[in-house]
């Protein structure tokens, strides 16, 4: 029993918020906002050489083969800096699926690539309408009537969905499914699906923390330095409270969030449902630290040009992504409630 | 990171079951806030204690069984499953106890810990008084030197199991000419010494288990002084930060609470009542809620064991477990619908009545060991930086 991350997994993460304080700022991603794609290539090279894409690829492929306990920690990070580059989909969600799809042929032909950063992947899911950042993806994997497919950008039919997140890039796909697009059926695909699902839920709700977190950050700030009735503002019980309370629950969601990694890394039996906690944990924190975010700043944090919003829609993006809390609290009330014996953690998992 | 039980983990969960299924008694004991209940609980002590699982992660030279953090957490992991009687000496074994192997001299900790241990001493709590709440840095009850001895004044209230315990420990103003914080000593006080009035007031739920203690000229040995005169407010506050942080609520309390829960909801839709669904929602929320204060408190001890602190972060964890219990409580009870008015003892109640016990109960939480608006200036003021008001 050991609950906490390595020296190396620590200064990992170090290392990447380093890089993102530098590399993605406000003003980058308000650039992005602006441009067709909303993705900067650039970008993505140099957060391969970091490592982060391709931190789950096998090191027969030049990645750094690692599992999710690492990676969650980074995914915090994205979601901190308030990234929306397909890390989600590339990084957590896609590596690992066409890792376990067990060919060499398309491990040499992706995940080479992937490690490389001149590759990325879209993935969509039963849980969604949508397949987010397909229109810069090289491969989108789909599912199709109990089937994953492997489609190569250029076979897609892309509709754009704009949204109210300006960094959300997300697309209704129409494709036409084929023996030579097809690369698992069957059990093997239920089970890599499923496999997806809980990957991509994770990782929303590791970017959820990190969001939450810079919510309650720049909160604190904004509400030391502006002053009413001749004091700054926080030091007023009512705006203490809030935060605190926000406070509190991000404070619960991150073990939780840490758990489902931990579980996802060691294909646990719980796995679904210690991932639909986290998300639902994760989720939460973040809309309600959206909203509090909001009510301490006031008149400014309803302004398009105060840099709030742009962690306000990434919580309500990611919240939608993956499956809502709401779907996930369901899963997990169906587990809990509906089957023979409750599962819990530790003592409360043996057997009585 | 390996959330898994080395085997030598598991071989002690499995001893520790194997005690508390021969040894816990087959009837609950009457409750510890009686005056019978207290005395039951007491011999109960005296067993764990003779078996060594009285004080799992305590040393072993004062009567514990030498055993780390997470050994603990799985000996309460058993001892709820079991159904094992509450701990009647938890302000000493859970609050005092640590804060004196941390500031006790030897001395102190070989003469109050093993008997604090076995019970045979049984520890009240003496923080609030009646103008010193929330605003405990307004205590007033006075300690006044005296050659070898202090002479203590005042009156204490709201003394957790005061009612019946054998001593007391608490904050006494030394320094006449002090203010606030500064001038305070924390002193152990004996409820047999001439002086001593306790009068036990009756609680929301009927039982005395709390008192006013009322002090008159007590002579107590300045061998009872823990940690340094005047310098009593930081002893206390690591004694809360015990209080509401790791030991006094333990998560598997919380977990055996929603497992009972889930039952209810089970047994309830079995027996073909209409349910609202927000009560389904809330029955898997609350559940959620217990797996991460466990986790939480897995992640705590995990990191003490690495040679971390407990620090303000004690604030969040008593807010979470005290809402969490409420909130279990309130479901359980909407669920039963009329029949969650009844008292145990009442012949329709068929076992359900200790819900409303426990409801009655967790609505002192979000209450004692500092309301949760206080904890919720301590995360605003000490985890998040934001300025005094």
């Amino acid at each position: 029993m050991r609950f906490h991350f390595t020296e190396d997994q620590l200064l990992l993460r170090d290392t990447v918020r380093d890089f993102l304080d530098a590399e993605c700022t406000p003003e980058g991603i308000r650039a992005l906002w602006k441009t067709e794609t909303g993705r900067s290539p650039e970008f993505w090279s140099s957060f391969a050489e970091v490592g982060v894409p391709g931190l789950l690829v096998p090191e027969e492929y030049d990645g750094m083969g690692m599992d999710e306990i690492d990676l969650v920690l980074l995914l915090e990070e994205t979601g901190r800096a308030g990234l929306a580059e397909p890390v989600i989909s590339t990084a957590a969600v896609g590596v690992p699926l066409l890792a376990g799809l067990g060919s060499q042929e398309l491990g040499e032909r992706w995940l080479r690539g992937v490690a490389a950063g001149e590759v990325t992947l879209a993935a969509g899911h039963l849980a969604s309408p949508f397949v987010g950042d397909a229109h810069i993806a090289d491969l989108l994997l789909l599912p199709h009537d109990g089937e994953i497919h492997a489609v190569p950008r250029e076979n897609a039919e892309l509709t754009h969905q704009p949204a109210n997140d300006p960094s959300e890039r997300i697309f209704t796909v129409r494709w036409k499914p084929a023996g030579e697009t097809r690369v698992a059926r069957g059990e093997e695909a239920r089970k890599l699906q499923a496999a997806a699902l809980d990957r991509g839920a994770l990782g929303c709700a590791a970017q959820q923390l990190g969001v939450a977190q810079r919510l309650v950050e720049m909160t604190v700030e904004y509400a030391c330095q502006r002053k009413q009735f001749g004091k700054p503002i926080g030091s007023f019980q009512a705006i203490k409270h809030m935060l605190a309370n926000v406070q509190v629950r991000l404070e619960y969601a991150r073990p939780v969030v840490y758990r489902a990694a931990h579980s996802v890394a060691r294909s646990s039996e719980q796995r679904g449902v210690d991932v639909s906690m986290a998300k639902s944990a994760a989720s939460e924190t973040a809309v309600a630290a959206a909203k509090v975010a909001l009510q301490v700043h006031g008149a400014l944090g309803y302004t398009w040009e105060q840099d709030l919003h742009i962690w306000m829609r990434r919580a309500w993006s990611l919240e939608a992504a993956w499956g809502t809390g709401a779907w996930h609290r369901a899963r997990v009330a169906d587990a809990v409630l509906d089957s023979g014996a409750p599962a819990g953690t530790f003592g409360y998992s043996a057997p009585s | 990171m390996d959330l898994t039980f080395t085997p030598e983990q598991e071989a002690f969960r499995k001893e520790a079951r194997a005690w508390l299924e021969a040894n816990v008694p087959r009837e609950p004991l009457p409750s510890l806030d009686t005056a019978e209940g207290f005395e039951r609980h007491r011999e109960w002590e005296h067993e764990l204690n003779a078996a060594g699982w009285a004080m799992v992660p305590w040393p072993v030279e004062f009567g514990g069984r030498g055993a780390n953090l997470f050994e603990w957490l799985i000996f309460e992991e058993e001892y709820y499953r079991a159904g094992a009687p509450g701990r009647v000496n938890q302000n000493g074994i859970f609050l005092l106890g640590p804060t004196i192997m941390e500031y006790g001299s030897e001395a102190q900790k070989a003469r109050y810990l093993p008997k604090m241990a076995s019970s045979e001493e049984v520890w009240g709590q003496g923080w609030s008084e009646p103008n010193a709440g929330s605003d405990m840095a307004a205590i007033q009850a006075t300690a006044v030197r005296d050659g070898d001895h202090y002479v203590v004044n005042g009156q204490k209230t709201w003394v957790s199991r005061g009612s019946y315990a054998d001593w007391l420990f608490g904050m006494f103003r030394t320094d006449p000419e002090s203010e606030r914080h500064r001038g305070l000593s924390f002193l152990l006080v004996p409820l047999d010494a001439e002086g001593v009035t306790v009068r036990p007031i009756e609680q929301l739920d009927r039982e005395a288990g709390f008192a006013e203690v009322f002090l008159d000229d007590v002579r107590v040995p300045v061998e009872n002084l823990l940690g340094e005169e005047n310098k009593g407010w930081s002893v206390a506050m690591a004694t809360a930060g015990f209080e509401r942080g790791l030991m006094l609520r333990s998560p598997a309390r919380f977990q055996n609470t929603a497992r009972k829960l889930v039952a209810l909801y089970k047994e309830t839709v079995g027996s073909g009542e209409r349910i609202d669904p927000v009560l389904r929602d809330a029955v898997s929320r609350t559940w959620m809620d217990a797996e991460a204060y466990t986790l939480n408190t897995y992640q705590t001890v995990s990191r003490l064991l690495a040679g971390g602190k407990i620090g303000a972060e004690a604030s969040l964890n008593k807010i979470f477990w005290s809402e969490l219990d409420v909130k279990m409580h309130e479901t359980a009870l909407e669920l039963l619908g009329a029949r969650g008015l009844l008292l145990p003892e009442a012949p329709a109640a068929e076992g359900v009545g200790s819900w409303l016990d426990g409801y009655l109960f967790a609505l002192s939480g979000p209450i004692y060991a500092g309301t949760n608006e206080i904890q919720r200036n301590v995360i605003a003021e000490r985890i998040l930086g934001l300025p005094r008001s």
